[in-house]
């Protein structure tokens, strides 16, 4: 008389099986223990090609000199060298193909990311030239009005 | 009535032998018993190590970093959210700590005004200032990273050469990483619904690129390397320089380098 | 908006990322397995340690402890962003993890308390199936009820006497084994929080054993509630209908029984007194060692959170309870007066925990408020707030109330 007892053991079995069945087909080939082990590198090492694929928005300056040497040689000369076309210009991504044209961040707001004042010792922020006060300077009014970006010393105001 | 009771022990004893030896199929099938697997060796005979350097001098807080990330990166750019981001302390004379970081700092600072939360804010006199700066932040790609550890099915870990990267396909949103990581960098894509945070724009250093926050900062403030590689400039002043390390005590190991980094940084 | 943003308010400074990521959904999550751990320990009392008084209430809880199985998991399901990728967790775990354990636990503890259930009711599924296979036309609901019970009999018809003896020793050795598994099941949702080093008010070693102990408070409590409130509406049910029926002789149904319910809650007061130590031991050496978070937490709980901890956790829902239990002379609405106390202070430290752990930044120089959905708006303000809470609070008694048709609950002639 076969013991009844284990019956529900079973039926565990059966279940478990089932899981593994399943498994098989629904966990990705790559999925394992890579290099760093199993606590640190537990994944699907595709992954890592989706990762890479990606694509690349911002090219740099140096990509826009050799269309724009004229506004590329102009900024090198002044204090605003510094500052990558693309942080005004947005990212060149497919650019001339696609976009055609950028589009350039003219807003206050821009300018006073450093041009507001903020006294604090020990940060280069309170070497850059600035207003304690923004509103109380032409409230409302782009700075590329009066001052040229390329040329931002104050003998290029226009 | 005895000897139907012997049989059934010895049943019994066949059975559970079946059983063990059914369970460790499964067990097999997790790949759990290997132990070459197991204790398979972090010797990495990788010849990369991403590192950053953060030079809080240099910083003015201008977060051209952060908006260059969130469009290099496809973070929604209005969203509340950000891979990395920059905090201002302003530590006053009467010994008061006072920090911020309106909306991460993608608009930069332009105020003195310090946003205290709960639409309040305070501020402060030139003449009360006693020190203040600006401390960038993005992962830190720890070597021992707690957010890989605690990450129940798999979907986060450490690639070989030290990025800790989100698989989107596989990612259950739990926030279980969200929870685990001492720095706060971990957040749910307002879009994806998976956990998200800074993987050193891994899409453009792989090309010989540089991240676009290191990248876009005009002022030098941020720099990546390889640590791997004596020649690089980033590993010489690491390696050098008195440089610090953000929240040590938790043991993560971080491999993001601060120069000037202050008492009062939390 | 970003997931948490609508109900989190931040003060101070608090990191841009940061936000109460693990809402009432991952309050009542514990407090769900917790009732499931306590439930099953309740009723092991009985059958491995073989007290005769909680004869009744044993298989009452193993039945009411599989209802709460269903429901258990659910915070899980509504609280995951990605709620079908849940299987993850069975096809590719990440031991190293603490919430990889729910495949393996959930699933062992399932397998005991459904193989505990097959033992303790195989004589009723061949008793039920039996007159069906030999009826010639059946209807449909008789052929329903003819493979239901047919199946669950496993195939096995053998009711003799001596099958029987084998079915509780059965029942002996899986209510043994399945104790320490419902404090692991238990164990492990504490561990959830207690590792996660990165979390102040959560790590501690301490955290794993707290939380088993309030569990088993939670669970007998729920035991003795619902208990009391079945055997009630059976008297009440059977009272009315021997009014109805005057004249014919209807055995009259006594109610819930005072004995067992004082027995059942000595132990409530045991386990009681056992998770109170420790919580209170957590505090003292925290507020002793003074390390770097005690300054935020310490204001945490002593300011903000000063309501909800000592005077609804502790207060109302430990000291009050406490009294009540101690007073001479239980009476049966003091009891329930003193469970609902119980189980409400349990929920209240499961929400210090999660709620509280989150409600400093890790700044340690910033708060976050948590303001749960009351009234839902999209989908995301229901499953996350409190009507979400209430639908799986409500689920184990519905589901109860289904499986106890299979499972009867009462008038079983014989019982192991």
């Amino acid at each position: 008389m076969k013991n009844h007892v284990l019956r529900p053991l079973w039926v565990i079995a059966g279940m478990i099986a089932l899981v593994l069945v399943v498994r098989y087909f629904y966990v990705p080939k790559d999925f394992g223990i890579h290099e760093r082990g199993y606590m640190y590198g537990w994944h699907r090492e595709g992954n890592i090609g989706d990762w890479k694929k990606v694509s690349v928005k911002y090219l740099g300056s140096e990509y826009c000199k050799d269309c724009h040497p004229d506004k590329y040689e102009s900024i090198m000369t002044t204090p605003h060298a510094i500052i990558q076309c693309e942080n005004c210009h947005g990212p060149a991504t497919g650019h001339p193909t696609d976009p055609p044209k950028l589009v350039i961040d003219k807003s206050r707001g821009l300018c006073l990311r450093c041009h507001a004042l903020l006294p604090y010792p020990t940060s280069g922020r309170a070497n850059i030239r600035g207003f304690a006060d923004p509103e109380s300077h032409n409230p409302g009014l782009e700075c590329v009005s009066c001052h040229n970006p390329h040329k931002p010393s104050l003998e290029g105001l226009k | 009535m005895k000897k139907a009771q012997m049989i059934s022990r010895r049943d019994l004893l066949k059975n559970t032998v079946k059983g063990i030896a059914g369970l460790a199929l499964p067990l097999a099938a997790f790949e759990i018993i290997n132990p070459r697997s197991l204790f398979a060796d972090k010797d990495d005979k990788s010849k990369v190590r991403w590192v950053f350097l953060v030079d809080t001098y240099k910083c003015v807080g201008c977060g051209l970093c952060v908006k260059a990330c969130k469009i290099e990166n496809e973070t929604p750019y209005d969203a509340n959210v950000t891979r990395t981001w920059v905090e201002r302390y302003v530590i006053t004379k009467d010994g008061k700590f006072h920090a911020d970081s309106p909306k991460g700092a993608r608009d930069g600072f332009t105020s003195s005004k310090i946003d205290l939360g709960m639409g309040k804010t305070e501020d402060i006199r030139k003449e009360d200032i006693e020190k203040a700066f600006f401390v960038p932040k993005l992962c830190n790609q720890c070597e021992n990273p707690p957010c890989v550890q605690v990450c129940p099915v798999g979907a986060t870990y450490q690639a070989p050469d030290g990025v800790v990267l989100v698989d989107r396909t596989w990612c259950i949103g739990c926030g279980y990483c969200i929870m685990g990581c001492p720095y706060g960098v971990r957040f749910f894509h307002p879009k994806y619904h998976t956990a998200e945070k800074c993987n050193f724009c891994y899409h453009r250093i792989t090309k010989g690129l540089k991240t676009a926050c290191v990248q876009a900062c005009p002022f030098g403030a941020r720099q990546i390397g390889n640590i791997k590689d004596p020649a690089d400039p980033v590993t010489k002043i690491i390696m050098t320089e008195r440089v610090g390390i953000l929240k040590e005590e938790y043991g993560t190991k971080p491999q993001v380098f601060y120069i000037g980094l202050d008492k009062e940084v939390r | 908006m970003v997931h948490g943003e609508i109900w989190t308010v931040k003060e101070l400074f608090v990191y841009p990322n940061e936000y109460i990521y693990w809402s009432v959904q991952i309050v009542m999550y514990p407090f769900m397995t917790g009732l499931v751990a306590g439930a099953f320990v309740l009723s092991s009392l009985y059958h491995v340690f073989g007290i005769k008084e909680l004869k009744e209430m044993a298989r009452f809880a193993l039945v009411f402890s599989f209802a709460l199985l269903f429901a258990a998991p659910m915070p899980i399901v509504l609280h995951l962003q990605h709620p079908f990728r849940g299987i993850n967790v069975f096809m590719t775990p990440h031991f190293t993890s603490a919430i990889a354990a729910f495949g393996i636990v959930f699933s062992t503890y399932g397998a005991i308390v459904a193989s505990e259930l097959w033992f303790l009711y195989r004589k009723h599924f061949v008793e039920m199936s039996e007159p069906l296979k030999k009826k010639q036309d059946k209807s449909l609901f008789e052929w329903i009820q003819f493979f239901i019970f047919c199946s669950l009999t496993l195939g096995v018809y053998d009711i003799s006497e001596e099958a029987l003896k084998k079915d509780e020793k059965a029942i002996k050795i899986l209510a043994g084994l399945g104790i320490p598994v419902a404090c692991f099941l238990h164990g492990y949702a504490g561990f959830i929080f207690g590792s996660v080093k990165a979390n102040a008010l959560w790590m501690t070693p301490l955290m794993p054993v707290i939380f088993i102990m309030s569990a088993i408070v939670s669970g007998i409590a729920l035991c003795i509630l619902t208990y009391i409130v079945t055997m009630e509406i059976r008297r009440f049910l059977s009272a009315r209908k021997a009014a109805g029926t005057a004249g014919r002789m209807v055995e009259e149904l006594k109610g819930a029984e005072i004995n067992v319910i004082r027995m059942t809650a000595r132990y409530l007061l045991f386990f009681l007194i056992f998770a109170i130590t420790l919580e209170l031991l957590d505090l003292i050496f925290r507020g002793y060692t003074a390390v770097k978070s005690w300054d935020v937490i310490r204001s945490v709980i002593y300011g903000k959170d000063f309501i909800d901890i000592f005077v609804l956790q502790y207060g109302v829902g430990n000291l009050l309870p406490f009294i009540l239990f101690l007073l001479p002379g239980l009476t049966i609405r003091r009891a329930v007066l003193g469970v609902l106390l119980v189980l409400f202070g349990v929920f209240m430290m499961r929400w210090n925990v999660v709620i509280g752990g989150q409600a400093f930044s890790l700044s340690f120089a910033g708060y976050m408020h948590y303001h749960m959905p009351i009234i839902p708006h999209d989908w995301e303000t229901f499953k996350e707030g409190l009507f979400g809470a209430l639908g799986i609070f409500i689920m184990p008694f519905i589901l109860f109330w289904f499986i106890s048709k299979i499972f009867p609950v009462f008038n079983l002639k014989e019982s192991h």
